[in-house]
């Protein structure tokens, strides 16, 4: 299972907002021993009284000026102690926009309950589609540019950076960095409905000459289907009701509401996360997603069980 | 007892009476009881929602009804509970302690009643049919709006917002005219108890930042049912605005939650400690300046929206700052504790518990102030222990204080202290056991709002310990009813003052007449039960000279209190009730048809009518009485 905590950073971005969490703590830990000191030593030290003691009205007359002394004194420090609190947060916030430029440029759309991944080129033939899966090169600033096609989401990688939203009718930035090769999961952090437990995404951070591979290998149209059955399940998949909704580039299958299948076999997880990418958890995906993500916009789809075996050997052989 | 003055003001008697009441102590502890009934329904939500979550990819509950618990647990305890139970508590003391007959606009006080008990009563009954709104409490748009919340489940949230914040409203208006215009001659603001400061305070406060959340769920409604746009960006609408007006409120909201539990501080220290509070101008200046800083914050709930940095370190600034009128007055009250004469009875416990509880609260808040740490802590589990411990330790254990040091004052009867013991200490050990852990699962990366979570995760022990606290909760509940119940037959009788008080509310006997007090006091002093009048006074001691067979009161000048005029109280009457009704008609029909504004509007405008009907009878009585008092 890939790491998904706030306290083990593994890029730059997080690591000063660690940075910075391990300073307040220490701070705050100070006052709070010391207010919980000053509450025990006052329950300790001052003496018994009850309902029938008389109250005790000395301090109506005589300023209690020693007192003061001492609550002006706790008063400053803690008001010092809040201006140390700022002024690092501030720092954190230039350390964090000091990133250097990108190298890698993604487009982050988010969908009711998935993620829509596309990698920018200055060429447009460059590009290409991928979905709930991220692979960025260690070591280089990558921009997420972030928009959502339905309601609000919120992007967030914790052990490489904070989270930012995703605004229908807005678009937002993030910069992130990986400083170690490693799986990296993320889940949307804004309550966006039924399905918002199930809307994780992963974010592979490989060297750069395996991430090159990746992207080069993502960027041809999909396989052609080896074999027989596989033949049979791509006319199950561009004829029936998948290629309503996904797209498989190098066949007729094209719409966009939906995960692009291009290379879908080789995903780690399926239904944004949830579960495997594995044989058996693709068949009751296909057959009956609500068993898996109750509520999710797909369909269930009653295939029988040669096209069920056809279809999951044509999305299997999509390397 | 006086039974002039006891005939002409009490309630009439009967069911036609409890429909009929005005009085500001029956009307505030029906809200304090319906505002815990409440709490109790909201906090079964809670503990349905811990069961689903103790273990990983459980299927107690699904996520459309998970959906569901949450917004209502969170609307419930916010705008069912929190809010009224604090306005209950004031419309019952702010008028004792400031030595008035009765509250300002005692009509309009039941009224407001009346629509928080059917606002509340809705949410609970949509949620039984299934429409409880689903979209959090906080209802964020577009996810709210019509596309993406079919049905009438968020027009239910919406409608309800409409039902409490117009008995917010009101009753604020009811506590600020009580507060300005009919304290005991004498009672200077410089004299004013800290409760009735805070009190004041939170009015205000009420008074600016609902308006905002009104408008903002107004603005929902309308297009969700004549399609208009505000918040639809493909139609120049703005999703952003919601949060901009929501937070505009929502973040004074949990100050004029606190500010009360502060008001309960500031009386029960002093009280337990023997001497008078230390500080008190400090502790008042705090108050007033914590309410203006809290309309400065509401942006740190959106730090992780794409405003510019530059503004967003505004926020962080404002949000730190108003940790120091916090400050003050927890210094003060260890000064006052330190000074005093320690009487470690029930109530204090639970203030002690403030010390530890909201103080941990309120530092995790100075993490989420700052934006670095909130990019990562926003919208995890951290932040729903952070709120829990803000809220119950701020608000809530002084609540529960604030219930063992009034109860005597409203049944006459003491509670149990063993009972009381049992429950802080079950209350105290199960609220960290089960929101501790939260900031640890906050930080493994557990986000909220969610129904369920991968086994793999490894965030099931920590949930499971957590669920396990919310038990010890429930169990402290349960005492704490045991107790009350028990007591308010069984308990010791407490007699006028039995903890040995300073402030007015405890001059009058155990529960107060209907007229409160005999004689209204003038008062010379801060604690006026404490200070005694050495040399034989000048002025008079009480205000003589009232009419007793008409409800009359003496009203005073604002700030020095001096005696102005008097002025004819109201009496009890049913249109307030019948209003409320016509009112809530109007309300939910319009969840249904627009037109509802327009038909539901009669019926509306003819009760309010008769409601202001004078009667020659009346007016004669009043009449007679102002040329001969």
């Amino acid at each position: 299972m890939p790491v998904q905590e706030i306290l083990a950073s593994a890029g730059p971005q997080a690591a000063h907002i660690e940075a910075l969490w391990w300073v307040t703590l220490a701070i705050c830990a100070v006052v709070f021993a010391g207010v919980l000191l000053a509450v025990a030593w006052a329950l300790l030290r001052a003496p018994r009284g009850d309902p029938a003691t008389p109250p005790d009205l000395s301090s109506l007359d005589k300023p209690e000026r020693g007192t003061a002394f001492i609550v002006i004194a706790a008063l400053a420090l803690c008001t010092a102690g809040l201006i140390f609190l700022t002024v690092a947060s501030y720092v954190t916030d230039r350390r964090l926009a000091a990133l250097g430029a990108p190298e890698v440029q993604i487009e982050l759309t988010a969908h009711r309950w998935w993620w829509e991944v596309r990698y920018q080129d200055a060429e447009p033939a460059r590009m290409f589609t991928t979905a709930n899966e991220m692979h960025i090169p260690v070591g280089k600033p990558v921009l997420v540019t972030l928009k959502a096609d339905d309601v609000i989401h919120s992007f967030w990688v914790p052990n490489l950076a904070g989270k930012k939203d995703l605004i229908p009718g807005r678009v937002a930035t993030l910069t992130m960095q990986a400083d170690a090769p490693g799986s990296y999961r993320g889940q949307c952090a804004e309550f966006c409905g039924l399905q918002h437990a199930k809307m994780a995404l992963v974010v592979f951070a490989d060297p750069p000459e395996q991430y090159q591979a990746w992207a080069a290998a993502e960027r041809k149209p999909a396989l052609p289907p080896a074999g027989e059955q596989a033949e049979h399940g791509r006319e199950v998949f561009v004829n029936g009701r998948c290629a309503m909704c996904h797209a498989i580039q190098g066949t007729s299958a094209g719409a966009r509401t939906a995960p692009d299948l291009t290379h879908f076999a080789s995903r780690a997880t399926l239904a944004a996360g949830t579960v495997p990418n594995t044989v058996g958890h693709l068949a009751g995906w296909i057959l009956d997603p609500h068993s898996i993500k109750p509520g999710v916009n797909m369909p269930a789809n009653p295939l029988d069980p040669d096209e069920l075996h056809a279809l999951l050997a044509y999305l299997g052989g999509l390397r | 007892m006086n039974p002039v003055l006891e005939q002409t003001w009490r309630d009439p008697p009967g069911l036609w009476g409890t429909l009929c009441a005005i009085d500001h102590k029956t009307i505030g502890k029906r809200t304090i009881v319906t505002a815990f009934g409440f709490f109790l329904a909201a906090g079964i939500l809670a503990a349905l929602m811990r069961l689903q979550l103790a273990r990983p990819e459980n299927t107690l509950v699904g996520p459309d009804l998970y959906n569901q618990l949450f917004t209502t647990h969170g609307t419930a305890m916010m705008f069912l509970f929190a809010v009224p139970v604090m306005q209950g508590m004031a419309i019952y003391l702010v008028p004792l302690m400031v030595g008035a007959r009765s509250v300002a606009f005692p009509r309009m006080n039941a009224f407001a009643y009346w629509v928080y008990l059917f606002g509340g009563l809705f949410l609970f009954v949509s949620l039984l049919f299934d429409i409880g709104p689903d979209a959090g409490w906080f209802s964020y748009v577009p996810l709210s709006g019509p596309q993406y919340t079919p049905g009438k489940r968020a027009d239910v949230w919406a409608q309800m917002i409409t039902f409490t914040e117009l008995s917010g409203l009101l009753v604020a208006v009811v506590v600020i005219a009580t507060v300005f215009k009919l304290r005991a001659p004498g009672l200077t603001l410089a004299r004013l108890p800290l409760f009735v400061w805070a009190m004041l305070v939170t009015a205000f406060m009420i008074l600016f930042a609902m308006p905002s959340v009104m408008l903002a769920s107004t603005a929902l409604i309308l297009d969700r049912l004549v399609s208009t746009h505000f918040y639809n960006p493909a139609e120049g609408g703005d999703a952003l605005l919601w949060q901009h007006l929501f937070w505009f409120f929502g973040h004074p909201e949990v100050y004029f939650i606190f500010i009360p539990g502060l008001a309960f501080m500031s009386s029960i220290i002093p009280t337990f400690s023997r001497r008078p509070i230390y500080g008190y101008p400090a502790i008042v200046l705090s108050l007033i300046s914590t309410a203006f800083l809290s309309f400065g914050l509401w942006v740190h709930h959106m730090f992780a929206t794409h405003i510019p940095d530059l503004g967003k370190s505004f926020f962080t600034a404002a949000s730190m700052m108003i940790a120091i009128p916090t400050a003050i007055q927890i210094f003060c009250w260890i000064t006052t504790m330190w000074k005093g004469r320690f009487d470690l009875r029930t109530p204090m416990l639970f203030v002690l518990a403030f010390f530890f509880i909201l103080v941990l609260g309120g530092l995790t808040g100075l993490m989420v102030a700052s934006v670095p740490l909130d990019l990562q802590l926003h919208d995890t589990y951290f932040v729903v222990a952070h709120l829990h411990y803000v809220l119950l330790g701020g608000a809530v254990f002084p609540l529960f204080g604030a219930w063992y040091y009034w109860f005597p004052k409203f049944t006459g009867r003491l509670m149990s202290e063993r009972l009381g013991r049992w429950q802080f200490w079950l209350f105290f050990v199960g609220f960290n056991v089960a929101f501790y852990p939260m900031h640890h699962l906050g930080l493994q990366g557990m986000p909220r709002r969610v129904y369920t979570y991968p086994v793999d995760m490894g965030w099931g022990a920590l949930n499971a310990l957590s669920t396990a606290g919310a038990v010890m909760i429930a169990a402290s509940v349960l005492v704490f009813i045991v107790n009350a119940l028990g007591s308010r037959r069984g308990g010791a009788l407490a007699g006028e003052n039995p903890w040995g008080a300073g402030t007015l509310e405890w001059a009058t006997a155990s529960p107060p007449p209907p007229y409160n007090f005999e004689r209204p006091p003038v008062v010379r002093a801060r604690d006026p039960l404490w200070e005694p009048v050495n040399e034989p006074p000048a002025e008079p001691t009480q205000v003589v000279g009232l009419a007793e067979r008409v409800r009359e009161a003496l009203v005073t000048t604002v700030v020095d209190a001096l005696p102005s005029h008097r002025l004819a109280f109201p009496q009890p009457t049913v249109w307030p009730f019948i209003s409320a009704i016509a009112v809530t008609v109007m309300f939910i029909g319009s969840i249904f048809t627009p037109w509802a504004i327009v038909w539901g509007g009669i019926p509306v405008a003819i009760a309010v009518t008769l409601w202001f009907w004078p009667k020659r009878r009346e007016t004669m009585a009043d009449l007679a009485v102002e040329k001969r008092p």
